[in-house]
């Protein structure tokens, strides 16, 4: 190391460049660190649905099937019927976990997020980068989960292929929303395990995915109605078989997730700048 | 004490104009709620320069800093960081500077050239120069044969080692140290400062934090000593000392019970005396001199010690306390 080839950052580092793609660089942190488990990633995203498939799908399905003629909820198979809403099920969590337990992670654990930020990346970008990792990981696990869906013949339209963006999509917008609330997290403060036991939960078993909404009574259904998981299966089914939605309801549901998701990345935005500034 | 020796303002070192100035704080404050961090301080960092801030726990040297890597909002006051305002170009600053803050930030599930080759990306630098770098580093640093560990498994010292090399991957403008020895043991400090002094000589501008006044005089062209938010003095570590203590000093004990008893007797000897709990430290322009003259008024100390007047002098001197307790 000599002063021979010293060139400076100011010649070296393109801050302009960073500025355009400090996200990017971010999530390759992230990335690059997925990549280390990648046969774990590989394993749990083939083994999930083929477990829930064999288990739900076919067990469970078979025995509904038979007590309805083969026309359950909504009037198609059961494996038809619940084959969106495990696919939005898997985008959904599967971003979740992404955003939720790395952003404390890059706070409090090893405070890389503060390493990056001393680098010269900008709270935004560090925050953008965790969903870009989280929705690279979904592209892989949401696809993986529609062929092997569509391996046990569950959709019977083509444009079921719809699910693979939309429901990536509706994945990143529940994400933004999660990793907003986690960026308000400390590392061993429990409200992690209270989130997850009295909002996660509820929302995946009231959401209708495994029975219609419309068969739970009006008390409980708005839970539903709130819930990123009902509007991302209720359009999972729109585009899986000829679940009828209303132009309107579709405009809604699109909407919600949109709205959750700028609400979720504007909140993380300004937490991550003020986490990293303090 | 006059005044002018607990606020002094002028430094004896020339900081001359013409030289570029890559850090200038005026008035430079932070607050917390009701508390004041950093009161109001005034310095510069020229280019090429070796800058220290010695001060005790609490000075409130992390603060100032942060503030100074462009990682933490101040509360008032101007700062120009490579002649920017770190309020509107935090990240232009911070991609031109190399930090290494005071708890090691190293990413202990990716191996050591790992943890350079992530860090390189976030500054979007290349791989074909981040595999060239990285090697340059790695022996900088001492750590070609843990290339390969995971930074769970080195000592501290190489931690260390390894956060500096990190933080020269963008070849900074100025790199920032905040306590870069703190808790390693002697012969792992003395590796450190050797890899500082070679930057130092490479014309790297430096800032380093410290509580250790040897790592100062070690290091630092000049310096400031703060407490409590505060500039107590700056200068060289030379003209310091020559400022604010005498150049030679003596310490005797004659047991924690007497001590006192006998400050009294000697007190008119040497130019200025301070009576700590477990010794007598006296300030002298001849340290032998000194001692000789105690012991012809009939007081035997139980240890003696001559030794020239250093930084913790100078703390001791401003502020009546000890730097490291
Ligand atoms: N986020 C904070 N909120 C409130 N007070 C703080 C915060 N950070 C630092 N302080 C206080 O500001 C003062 C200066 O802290 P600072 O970390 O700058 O000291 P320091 O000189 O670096 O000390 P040390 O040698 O222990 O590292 C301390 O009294 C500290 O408690
Ligand atoms: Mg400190």
């Amino acid at each position: 190391m000599s002063a021979g080839h010293w060139r400076g950052a100011t010649a070296l580092v393109d801050t302009n460049r960073i500025a355009k793609f400090g996200a990017f660089y971010a999530a390759e942190y992230r990335i690059r660190n997925m990549l280390k488990w990648w046969q774990a990633i590989v394993a749990f995203g083939i083994g999930n649905p083929l477990l829930y498939l064999t288990s739900i799908g076919i067990g469970v399905g078979s025995l509904i099937d038979k007590n309805t003629n083969g026309a359950g909820p909504d009037g198609v198979k059961y494996l038809a019927f619940i084959a969106p809403a495990l696919l939005a099920t898997a985008a959904l969590q599967g971003t979740m976990e992404e955003v939720t337990f790395p952003v404390v992670h890059g706070f409090d654990w090893r405070k890389v997020f503060f390493a990056m930020h001393a680098a010269g990346l900008t709270g935004k970008q560090v925050a953008q980068g965790v969903i870009i990792s989280a929705i690279t990981r979904s592209v892989f696990t949401v696809s993986v989960y529609w062929a092997i869906l569509w391996a046990f013949d569950a959709f019977s339209s083509p444009s079921a292929l719809w699910l693979i963006p939309i429901e990536i999509y509706f994945g990143a917008c529940f994400a933004a929303v999660m990793m907003a609330v986690s960026a308000y997290m400390k590392e061993d403060d429990g409200w992690f395990a209270i989130i997850g036991r009295f909002v996660i939960a509820p929302m995946f078993l009231f959401s209708g995915t495994f029975y219609a909404l419309s068969t739970l009574p009006l008390t409980i259904r708005w839970v539903g109605w709130i819930s990123p998981l009902w509007h991302a299966t209720e359009i999972g089914r729109y585009f899986s078989y000829d679940h009828p939605i209303s132009s309107t309801m579709l405009l809604v549901h699109f909407g919600y997730m949109t709205l959750l998701g700028i609400a979720g990345l504007l909140v993380a935005n300004r937490k991550f700048a003020l986490r990293l500034a303090a | 004490m006059p005044d002018d020796q607990i606020v002094p303002r002028l430094t004896l070192v020339p900081n001359p104009e013409n030289q570029t100035q890559m850090i200038v704080a005026q008035n430079l404050t932070k607050v917390y709620g009701d508390f004041t961090a950093v009161a109001g301080i005034d310095f510069t960092v020229a280019k090429g320069e070796s800058f220290g801030l010695l001060g005790p726990n609490g000075a409130g040297k992390s603060t100032t800093m942060r503030m100074i890597t462009a990682t933490l909002q101040r509360s008032g006051g101007d700062l120009t960081i490579l002649d920017k305002d770190p309020d509107k170009f935090g990240p232009q600053i911070r991609a031109h500077l190399g930090v290494v803050p005071q708890a090691d930030n190293l990413d202990t599930e990716l191996k050591v050239h790992e943890n350079l080759y992530i860090y390189g990306r976030y500054f979007g630098l290349s791989r074909k120069y981040l595999t060239k770098k990285i090697d340059e580093l790695l022996a900088f640093a001492q750590l070609e044969d843990k290339r390969n560990s995971k930074v769970d498994q080195l000592s501290g010292g190489m931690k260390r080692r390894l956060t500096i090399a990190r933080a020269l991957v963008n070849e900074p403008e100025v790199l920032l140290l905040d306590e870069p020895t703190t808790g390693l043991d002697p012969q792992a400090r003395h590796v450190l400062w050797d890899r500082l002094f070679r930057l130092k000589e490479q014309g790297v501008t430096l800032v380093i934090t410290t509580h250790y006044m040897d790592e100062a005089e070690q290091l630092c062209d000049r310096l400031i000593v703060m407490d409590q938010g505060k500039i107590m003095a700056q200068g060289s570590p030379a003209s310091l000392i020559a400022e604010h203590s005498s150049p030679e000093v003596v310490e005797v004990r004659f047991g924690s019970d007497r001590n006192a008893a006998v400050a009294e007797r000697i007190s008119h000897i040497g130019d200025r005396m301070d009576v700590l709990p477990d010794r007598i430290l006296i300030y002298a322009q001849d340290g032998e001199a000194a001692l000789a003259e105690i012991i012809s008024l009939g007081q035997h100390p139980v240890t003696s010690l001559v030794r020239r007047s250093s930084l913790e002098d100078v703390f001791l001197r401003l502020t009546g306390r000890t730097l490291v307790d």
